[in-house]
């Protein structure tokens, strides 16, 4: 009896927060079109990255920590549940949190929120987004928006933030361009926000003017160049294999790992092949950089013993050559991540190790074991300067200070 | 108490390549399916890294990937007037353990049965007559003929990119294949290993003796593979740690190269590892499985309840589970009735080791890999007159170098001291000329009617349960086929040029301590008789409808081969079986 009880109680509740939901915004959930737009946004938006906790089976309930340099800010619940979701804002406040950073009480979000980005987007692509999300299951879940420490805690100095790294605005086609290179801008810039972590920041978290694109470093990791750089960016890669990667997570060359296996992983293994195209003939019309150095000579004391080390260690899978096998081992020859300028994602993989990501169309996700315990750090750096500057590429070298430096950043991290 | 979980579709005890193979399976179909593992989960990158995993002493000498015997063991006896005694160190053979079971730490041998084996016993009487048979053999034939597995042959081949020669294409011979092997639909997927120096040498020298020798087909690819799963597999770099060894370079065929990154993306597949399954729950009549009770790490009970139930466990614990779950009738070889535990085997094996001169020959031998190698096929199962001999079975032989591991590879000619500086010049000069084969005579093992596994009247496991009895003996016509075997493949290391031969023969009495093979099989065997088999040709239980019991359990003796390729067949042969007549129709599938 008691439990019949439990189970009229469940379903009031569920009839309740219904009701109060659809009220939300001015948007008829039986809008297909519009919801099925906004679906779509909101994958190329990768909104369940940080609102969904991984592995949780609440999708965009909130709660996960987004690390940034200034602390961890926990992502908000965006699910249609009036209380401690988005049920009871109006199209406006939505809009304006999407592309203003404005949150409805009036006060600045912080801009780990890229509406820097989704200001690109229109106000039409932000209410589609609006009416999927008003269509999801509404949860309960309180999150705790702010715990960055003083003085990052005022969101009043986002104010001036604002005033110095944001510009508001739609984005504008380029006449002299092709749409196709037009919608890869637009997506790139606008709700792929591939800036919030490709483009290098300032020491207050704005983009660094001169560097979009250029590769940065964060959580960890360094992300690399993704302009058409030959040497550290996609110059060597074809519109084919930029496609395949975003697509699948890997191509003949390379195997995604750490946060962009995540972003693959939610969000452009599930991208229209004609977006990736976009995105890919957009990418690869961004110049790189001037010069940059050259081989090290292969008698160099580093290139000697790193060569030792590789051959030993490394050319079971990735063969003596460098070449890998495709789609399963990366290739290191002619890699950009291995003569990246910030070698540290690199550093990383050998000391920790690193598991690529399964996707419907590449479900192996093969991964690299930890080398850490095995090679010091003098050794690592060796085989690191080695892979750099063989086979023709051609990069800095990695000291063992270097490599000193992030196995201190990286020893407790979860990741 | 057990806690109740929620139901679901299917049950799967055990998560190795049966199991795996089955849950991928069914939930093509869109069924909900839980697989209970006793082991913890295993990673090909992660657990066995190339970092560390060739370690000799870790994972051969001291059994890292295997079942604790502390956690579960069998007591053995050689013969039935005998005491059986506990097994507290394995021996003959390996348990696996985990999830991936035995595919994990195999040698990736990839053989397929002969067609005469799967009609064993009409064959032999047919061709000698029934009193030709040894005394006291139960051998019987299996229920399906080699035309109906072989697509499933084909299946699994494919599945693992099987790396090998074919010899009968579609009736066909083709040089340089195995011209005994039955007829195969394709080609395998990828051309065989390149062979080393000892392996073309044994190859030249089988075929001056008029033998056609050819490459073992192997599960350790010869170049990248793209599975019909879209699973990725890389070449193999021969470094010599296959068996007893997990392979992270993702070149030997598992269950984590081949089949599970594609089944846990399954929304409908879930696994519990670290659980182990103490019974198969059946209704109050016990003619239907209702599902089963498994154990957590913490002692915790738990029902899993589940509309169909599949034991596909390793073949000892398949038979194991149907005794402590009371499903069918435990074998009694004194009335000779029942049939859980009939039919128990292992495989009849042996070596010869050759000793070359060291100024002439350098084999390189730790460039290996668990299944390259070279063998003739000349003398297995019927594929010669056995008239003459008075035995039946055979094997196939090879030189099939696995490894040059330190520890197990310090072999020294007869005569040489066991130890002292003499001896150590003699493990330095014969190391790389020294033919140490990994799978050498590898012969058939077959049914008696005292060879057999039942529940110990003594000893008991940590539940208070009785531990399983093995009781097994080698019989005269094994030992008779054994010495015929080793004194042919003796001929053939000779004739390669080899200064010194030690044949290792396999005789009375079994012995437990010794390493052999993990091709333990039997005990729930198949069939079309329910006297005489656990299950019928579906791999269904005949007592209980509701359950289908996978693996070499099922063999009703063994053939002259590795049995993993046929253990993966006929998993493929069952889940077919399920899917496309069990699931439209519940019930038996053979009308009574």
């Amino acid at each position: 009896m008691r439990k019949h009880r439990h189970a009229i109680a469940a379903s009031l509740a569920i009839i309740l927060v219904r009701m109060a939901s659809s009220q939300a915004g001015n948007i008829n959930r039986q809008e297909f079109s519009q919801i099925e737009r906004g679906r779509y946004l909101t994958v190329i938006s990768d909104c369940a990255s940080c609102h969904t906790v991984p592995g949780g089976n609440q999708p965009f309930a909130g709660g996960r920590a987004i690390e940034t340099p200034f602390g961890n800010i926990t992502a908000p619940n965006i699910t249609p549940d009036p209380e401690t979701g988005l049920g009871t804002w109006d199209d406006d406040m939505f809009d304006a949190a999407l592309r203003r950073g404005i949150r409805p009480d009036g006060s600045y979000l912080y801009p780990a929120m890229p509406y820097n980005a989704y200001t690109k987007m229109s106000r039409e692509d932000t209410l589609a987004i609006r009416a999927y999300l008003n269509t999801v299951t509404s949860v309960r879940n309180a999150t705790v928006g702010n715990t960055l420490p003083f003085p990052f805690n005022i969101r009043a100095a986002m104010g001036a933030w604002n005033g110095l790294y944001f510009s508001e605005g739609e984005y504008q086609s380029d006449p002299e361009k092709s749409g196709e290179w037009n919608r890869g801008a637009f997506l790139v810039q606008g709700p792929g926000h591939c800036g919030a972590c490709h483009t290098e920041k300032t020491i207050l978290g704005g983009d660094k003017a001169g560097r979009y694109l250029q590769g940065a470093y964060l959580q960890g990791w360094s992300a690399p160049d993704i302009t058409n750089d030959h040497r550290v960016g996609l110059g060597r890669w074809s519109q084919e294999d930029l496609v395949a990667y975003l697509k699948s997570g890997h191509n003949r060359f390379a195997a995604a790992t750490g946060p962009m296996a995540e972003v693959i992983a939610l969000s452009t293994s599930f991208m229209a092949t004609p977006d990736l195209d976009a995105i890919a003939v957009y990418l690869k019309s961004l110049p790189g950089k001037a010069g940059g150095p050259s081989s090290l000579p292969a008698d160099d004391p580093a290139m000697l013993a790193g060569a030792a080390i590789y051959r030993d260690q490394c050319s079971a899978c990735h063969g003596l050559d460098g070449a890998g096998t495709p789609e399963l081992f990366p290739t290191i020859a002619n890699s950009p991540t291995a003569t990246s300028d910030n070698p540290r994602t690199s550093i990383r993989i050998v000391l920790r190790g690193a598991r690529s990501v399964s996707t419907a169309s590449a479900p192996t996700a093969p991964g690299m074991p930890s080398y850490g315990r095995l090679l010091d750090d003098t050794e690592v750096a060796a085989v690191l300067t080695y892979i750099r500057n063989a086979w023709g590429n051609a990069s800095t070298s990695v000291t063992a200070d270097d490599v000193t430096k992030v196995r201190k950043e990286t020893a407790l991290r979860p990741d | 108490m057990a806690k109740r979980l929620p139901k679901k579709d299917v049950v799967i005890i055990g998560l190795g390549w049966t199991g795996s193979i089955m849950a991928n399976e069914l939930t093509d179909d869109g069924l909900e399916v839980i697989a209970i593992e006793r082991g913890p989960w295993r990673d090909a990158p992660t657990d066995f890294p190339p970092t560390y995993m060739q370690d000799e002493l870790r994972y051969r000498v001291r059994h890292e990937l295997f079942l604790r015997p502390d956690q579960l063991t069998f007591t053995f006896r050689n013969t039935m007037r005998q005491t059986a005694l506990p097994i507290r160190s394995w021996g003959a053979f390996m348990p696996p353990n985990g999830v991936g079971g035995g595919g994990v730490h195999w040698n990736g041998e990839m053989w397929r049965f002969l067609p005469s084996d799967f009609v064993l016993k009409s064959h032999l009487t047919q061709r000698y007559g029934a009193s030709f048979l040894p005394e006291g053999t139960t051998i019987q034939d299996w229920g399906i003929t080699y035309d109906e597995l072989e697509p499933f042959y084909d299946k699994f081949e494919y599945l693992c990119g099987t790396s090998g020669t074919a010899g009968n294409l579609q009736g066909q011979i083709i040089e340089g294949g195995n011209p005994f092997e039955g007829p195969r639909s394709r080609p395998y997927p990828t051309p065989a290993q390149a062979q080393p120096f000892s392996h073309t040498l044994f190859g030249k020298a089988a075929g001056e003796l008029g033998y056609k020798p050819f490459p073992q087909p192997s599960g350790n690819l010869s170049q990248a593979y793209t599975n019909p799963l879209g699973l990725k597999m890389g070449p193999c770099t021969y470094c010599g740690f296959c068996e007893w060894f997990g392979c992270s370079n993702y070149s030997k065929a598992s269950p984590q190269t081949t089949i599970l990154p594609y089944l846990v993306r399954k929304p409908n597949f879930t696994a519990s590892d670290n659980s182990e399954v103490v019974k198969i729950n059946l209704d109050k009549a016990g003619s239907m499985a209702t599902g089963v009770t498994f154990v957590d790490s913490s002692g915790q009970d738990w029902e899993q309840p589940a509309e169909l139930v599949i034991l596909s466990a390793f073949s000892l614990f398949n038979v194991q589970l149907l005794l402590h779950s009371k499903i069918g009738r435990a074998y009694d070889p004194i009335s000779n009735t029942g049939t859980v535990g009939r039919n128990y085997t292992h495989q009849t094996t042996s070596s010869v080791n050759g000793f070359f001169d060291h100024a002439k020959y350098n084999f390189n031998p730790f460039i290996a890999s668990g299944s390259i190698g070279m063998c003739i096929d000349e003398f297995n199962g019927d594929n010669f007159d056995h008239g003459p001999y008075g035995f039946i079975g055979g094997g196939y032989m090879g030189q099939v170098q696995t490894g040059a591991r330190p520890i197990e590879s310090t072999l020294v000619p007869p005569g040489t001291p066991k130890w002292g500086a003499a001896w150590k010049t003699a493990v330095r000069d014969n190391y790389l000329s020294t033919v140490k084969p990994g799978a050498g005579v590898h012969g058939s093992f077959y049914a008696y009617r005292d060879i057999y596994l039942d529940l110990d009247p003594t000893y008991s496991d940590r539940f208070g349960r009785p531990l399983m009895r093995i009781t097994i003996d080698l019989k005269e016509n094994e030992i008779k086929q054994n010495k015929f075997l080793t004194d042919k493949f003796a001929e053939i290391i000779k004739a390669m040029g080899a200064e010194n031969i030690e044949a290792q023969y396999r005789t009375a009495p079994y012995d437990m301590t010794a390493y052999q093979t993990t091709h333990l099989n039997g005990g729930a065997v198949m069939g079309s008789d329910p006297t005489t088999s656990v299950v019928n040709r579906y791999l269904q239980s005949w007592d209980v409808q509701n359950l289908f019991v996978l693996g070499a359990s099922a063999f009703p003796q063994n053939a002259g081969y590795n049995p993993t390729l046929t253990v993966g067949a006929l998993a493929f042969w069952a889940a077919a079986a399920i899917r496309t007549k069990y699931l439209k129709r519940p019930g038996s599938l053979i009308d009574a």
